[in-house]
Order: C-alpha cells, then sequence, then structure tokens
C-alpha cells in the first residue's frame, strides 16, 4: 500500500501538487495500482539482468564539426516571456536569502 | 473525395495520368474532413496549408507513389510551423521551429500533410478520451471509442477522411485503435523508424508506424519513413527493403505460433470466434499452425506500467513553463512557476503516469519496482525470441474486446491498462506487430494480431495481405457511414 505522506513526497518530486480530495483519490488508485504491480515479487529474477535499453545500444560518434540548426529567433519563438533576447522567469533566489 | 474505396496506388494513377490535380485532391480532402469533424473530431488542426503545398507538388510534377496525397499525422508528431500539442493542454500553444524526421521524408516524397490527428494526452490513454480536445468517435458506432491513443488516426482512416496515417505506438497505440475501427496499423521494430521530432512518452517502448485500411497502403508508407536517422542513435542501419514490390500471399510453408494465454477466458467469445476463422484461413493457405505458451505473459501489464510510467516521468521532467508551452500566471518563484504550470497543464491521466514513474524510481522503491520490471522484461524478451527462433509469427487476437462505449472504462484506470495485456508483448520486446481486420463482433470490428522477429515486417506484410486478399474486409462500410453518399 501506499500512504497518504508518500503520495505528497512523490507530488514534491514530481513537482505537482494536488487538491485535498485530489490527493485522497491517489491514495486509493495508486495504491491499487502499486498493488498490481507488485504482483512482479512473485517472479524469480536470480541471476536475470534488467533491460534498460532496446536497440543497439553501441555509443555512436561524429565528427566534432558545429551543425547549423535553428536560429536564436526560433529557439525563442515559444518561450512565453522574452526580454532582451533572454528567457525571463519569476524570482529564483528569494530577497531574505539574497542578503 | 472519401478515400474509403481508393489505394495509395489508384491516386497515383489518377494523378499521374493529369485526371486530377494535387490541389484538387487536397482541397476535396480537406472539405471532407471539416464536413466529418462535427461527428468524429479526428482532428486537433487540419493543415490550412495543405492546399498550397499540392500546387508545390504539381508544379514539381507528380513523381513516386506518395507524390501529391494527403496523409494525416497524429497530432504528438512534430510539424514545422504547424500546431503540434500531443492533446494537452500544456502544449496547445506550441509552435515546432522544426519537423520530425518521418515528417521530412514524407514531404520529400511529395505527400501533403492534411492534419493533426486527435490523441489521448502524451499517447497515454486507451480511448482518447483524456485529449484535452475532446474525445474521438468510432468510425462503426460514434457512441464509442475509436481506441487510442492513436484513436484519431484510426478515426480519419476508417471513415475516409485519408487513405493512410501515422500513428506511434508505446503499448497497442496504434494496433488496438485499428483493430477497435476495422483497418490496418502496423508498429515498426523498435529501431525500424527515427523518433526524432516525435514528443517522447516512453523512449524504450515508443515507436512510429502506419495505419490505413488496405494492407500494401501501409507497406508503402512504412518503406518511405523508415530508415537510419543520425539524429536518432537508436535508428537502426539496416537496410528499408521495398515492403510494397516485395509483397508475396504464399502462406506455403509460413509456421505460427498461437500462444494460448492470448485465449483468455475473460476475452470476448465472438471476438474469438472471428479469430480462430483466420487462424483456419492461414491453415487453409498451406500455414502450420501451433500451439505455445508464454507463462510471462502474465505479468506483462505490471511490468509495462512500471517502465512506461518510469520513463514518462523522466521524459515530461522537460515541461515547466519555462522555454515552452503553457505558463501557469501569478506565480511568486520558480518552483511555482514549475509546479503549477505542470499541475494546470497536466491532466489526470499524465500526472497519474507521472506519480507512479516518480514513485517507481524513487529512494526505496527503485528495486522492487524499476529494476524489478526490468528483469520481469528480459525474462518475456527471452520467453518471445524462444518462440520466434522456431515460428515466423506470433497471431493472436489484438485485443480482449471489441471497441466499448464513450465513459464506460474512463474512471477506472485499473481496468483501462488491462486492456493493454495483448498488445504490450510486441513493445516490451521491440517486435515488429501489426493488427489486421478479422471480422465483425456483435458489428464492431476485431482485429487479429500478427507479431513477427525484430526487422521482419515484410512477412507481417504478406501473412496480412494474405488474410485481406481472403476475406476483402475493406469491402466493408463503416455501420456509421452508411445511408450517406
Amino acid at each position: 500500500m501506499i500512504s497518504k505522506d508518500e503520495i505528497l513526497h512523490v507530488a514534491e518530486l514530481a513537482n505537482l501538487k494536488f487538491k485535498e480530495d485530489e490527493v485522497d483519490s491517489f491514495v486509493d488508485q495508486l495504491g491499487r495500482i502499486v498493488e498490481m504491480e507488485g504482483n512482479l515479487s512473485s517472479v524469480d529474477t536470480t541471476g536475470v539482468e534488467p533491460t534498460y535499453n532496446m536497440g543497439d545500444t553501441s555509443t555512436v560518434f561524429r565528427a566534432d564539426e558545429g551543425i547549423h540548426t535553428q536560429t536564436r529567433e526560433q529557439m525563442l519563438e515559444n518561450v512565453p516571456e522574452v526580454e532582451d533576447n533572454l528567457i525571463k522567469v519569476p524570482t529564483i533566489v528569494a530577497k531574505e536569502e539574497d542578503e | 473525395m472519401n478515400y474509403l474505396n481508393e489505394t495509395i496506388d489508384s491516386l497515383h494513377e489518377k494523378l499521374a495520368n493529369k485526371e486530377i490535380t494535387s490541389k484538387d485532391l487536397t482541397q476535396d480532402t480537406l472539405k471532407t474532413i471539416n464536413d466529418s469533424e462535427d461527428t468524429y473530431n479526428a482532428f486537433v488542426t487540419v493543415n490550412k496549408d495543405a492546399v498550397k503545398d499540392a500546387e508545390k507538388v504539381d508544379a514539381d510534377g507528380i513523381k513516386g507513389s506518395l507524390s501529391g496525397i494527403p496523409i494525416a499525422i497524429k497530432d504528438n508528431i512534430l510539424t514545422d510551423g504547424l500546431l503540434t500539442t500531443a492533446s494537452s493542454k500544456i502544449l496547445s500553444n506550441f509552435m515546432p521551429v522544426y519537423s520530425a524526421t518521418v515528417v521530412e521524408k514524407l514531404k520529400a516524397a511529395g505527400a501533403i500533410n492534411a492534419g493533426k490527428t486527435n490523441l489521448d494526452e502524451f499517447a497515454m490513454g486507451s480511448s482518447t478520451e483524456t485529449s484535452y480536445y475532446g474525445t474521438s468517435h468510432n468510425a462503426w458506432d460514434t457512441t464509442k471509442v475509436p481506441g487510442g491513443s492513436s484513436g484519431g488516426s484510426a478515426a480519419a482512416v476508417a471513415n475516409g477522411d485519408v487513405v493512410a496515417a501515422l500513428g506511434t505506438d508505446t503499448g497497442g497505440s496504434i494496433r488496438q485503435p485499428s483493430a477497435f475501427n476495422g483497418i490496418f496499423g502496423i508498429k515498426p521494430t523498435y529501431g525500424r523508424v527515427s523518433r526524432w521530432g516525435v514528443i517522447a512518452f516512453a523512449s524504450s517502448l515508443d515507436q512510429v508506424g502506419v495505419m490505413s485500411k488496405r494492407v500494401e497502403d501501409s507497406a508503402t508508407v512504412l518503406s518511405t519513413i523508415a530508415g537510419h536517422d543520425d539524429h536518432d542513435s537508436t535508428s537502426s542501419n539496416k537496410e528499408v527493403p521495398d515492403y510494397r514490390a516485395n509483397l508475396n500471399k504464399d502462406m506455403t510453408g509460413i509456421k505460427i505460433a498461437v500462444p494460448k494465454e492470448f485465449w483468455h477466458e475473460g476475452t470476448n467469445p465472438e471476438l474469438l470466434k472471428q479469430i480462430d476463422a483466420t487462424i483456419e484461413t492461414y491453415k487453409k493457405l498451406g500455414a502450420t499452425v501451433e500451439e505455445v505458451s508464454l507463462p510471462t505473459l502474465k505479468h506483462a501489464v505490471e511490468v509495462y506500467y512500471v517502465i512506461a510510467s518510469s520513463e514518462a516521468s523522466s521524459n515530461l521532467q522537460r515541461y515547466d513553463g519555462v522555454r515552452y508551452g503553457f505558463r501557469a500566471k501569478d506565480v511568486k518563484n520558480i518552483k511555482e512557476l514549475f509546479v503549477n504550470s505542470r499541475s494546470e497543464g497536466f491532466g489526470d491521466e499524465v500526472k497519474r503516469r507521472i506519480m507512479l514513474g516518480t514513485f517507481a524510481l524513487s529512494a526505496g522503491a527503485y528495486d522492487a519496482y524499476f529494476k524489478k520490471a526490468a528483469e520481469v522484461r528480459t525474462l518475456f524478451i527471452n520467453e518471445m525470441s524462444a518462440v520466434l527462433d522456431k515460428y515466423d509469427l506470433i497471431a493472436g487476437p489484438s485485443t480482449t474486446t471489441t471497441a466499448f462505449g464513450i465513459g464506460d472504462k474512463i474512471d477506472d484506470p485499473l481496468a483501462m491498462y488491462m486492456n493493454d495485456i495483448l498488445t504490450i508483448p510486441a513493445n516490451l520486446a521491440g517486435l515488429p506487430a501489426a493488427s489486421v481486420p478479422a471480422g465483425l463482433a456483435d458489428g464492431m470490428p476485431v482485429g487479429l494480431q500478427l507479431i513477427a522477429k525484430p526487422f521482419d515486417e515484410q512477412t507481417i506484410f504478406n501473412a496480412a495481405y494474405a488474410l485481406q486478399e481472403e476475406n476483402k474486409f475493406y469491402e466493408k462500410i463503416p455501420t456509421s457511414l452508411k445511408g450517406e453518399d
């Protein structure tokens, strides 16, 4: 099972927030899904290597040469707030911490 | 223009003989789409520049077989200058500045982008009900879901809006909607098609594929979009065959394995009757059929939801309201910008997957969930390879039911996840797999699933073509379209 505290901790890790009633339904729903996933513990995997990647996982090299892709203007086209050709965001370091 | 009775070959002939121009064809296509949107909601965005693109192709002259023919593209595949949303609020304003490799390849072949089709948000779902833009509707019964996540592509092909569409398949997102709508759909081998410019969901499972009424049309499109791409190091260097030219419906000596676990007692018996009949057809055509066992199949859904959710939680970290997409208003600091943009921008199912994945990857849960699932995945891959060492194809139903009603399962995530049990295996093992129209059960389409060895898409196309030429399912008109014309 998964507790309400665990749900709140995972939400914090995932940069998500939920209303009180949403958290309660998550405790129930995620609990049931995690319980289903817990069935995996019944499978004997002693000595079995995990598969994390698919396909040919050999390292690919290319010449160390610059490739022209997008322009600065293009890269900024989708940015919600731009000032002086820079991405604008709210305060990163709070004032009191700054002093 | 309605494509129900057309193929890429028949259209190419008309274009090459100048009976029609690509401009006329494209104008008609956009009109058909606009007329049918109220009924099916198959598209998020129709490409208003399509007619201009067609004029250019007309001016350059009709060349290859796709030249001048409109194709629809799932809306999680980037199209330069045309809105690409992944059916999510968080990307509802996103305008790509480059196109996916598959889109570039279609364009180079002269195909016209007709528009962007609806999907479950970030391809997470089996019904299109999680789309920010509303549910698409099944062509055979508009009160039912078209399946998902490539439900818009399936509905658009099945109702004759387009001759073919691109989809993506992470756990069945091409095959299940194809089965639900009575069309052909193929998920190629992992690495067969470049994923560059495809909005990432689960990177070890995602693959782009094709959906069409006719097997030969998907063969043409897949040969066009497949191949190595320097932008995707997981794309294979293996040569791309001309699947269309190599089509061969001779089934003599083809060895087919039918896993007994695919004939689950919970599966709709009417659906299984149709599947049994297709197996008999293959025997009649000269194939040998034997029963096999895939004992680890019972854990496939568990493995899939751990791995897919974990990879999704990592891939979707990039949506933070900073560089693109939806940005929450009235925030005090950067942390609140991240949290509020994500919490307001993602829908419930996407949040659920991110939470599941973040949990499975978190300290204390990693070994028991993520690592364990990756180990069981290895066992499953070994099981599938052992079968394919002895057989050319694995065959069985694509789904456990026919299309379900809109609203029937959306409140029960576990029931929705169990839908995917028959399609997940091919993704976990990276194998090519397709759904082929098999018949009707209680008036709704049934799909036969065919799974082959890595990079042996040709055997799938051949077997699907053999069945198509026997049952001629493409002649059947979807119920919702009867009485029109």
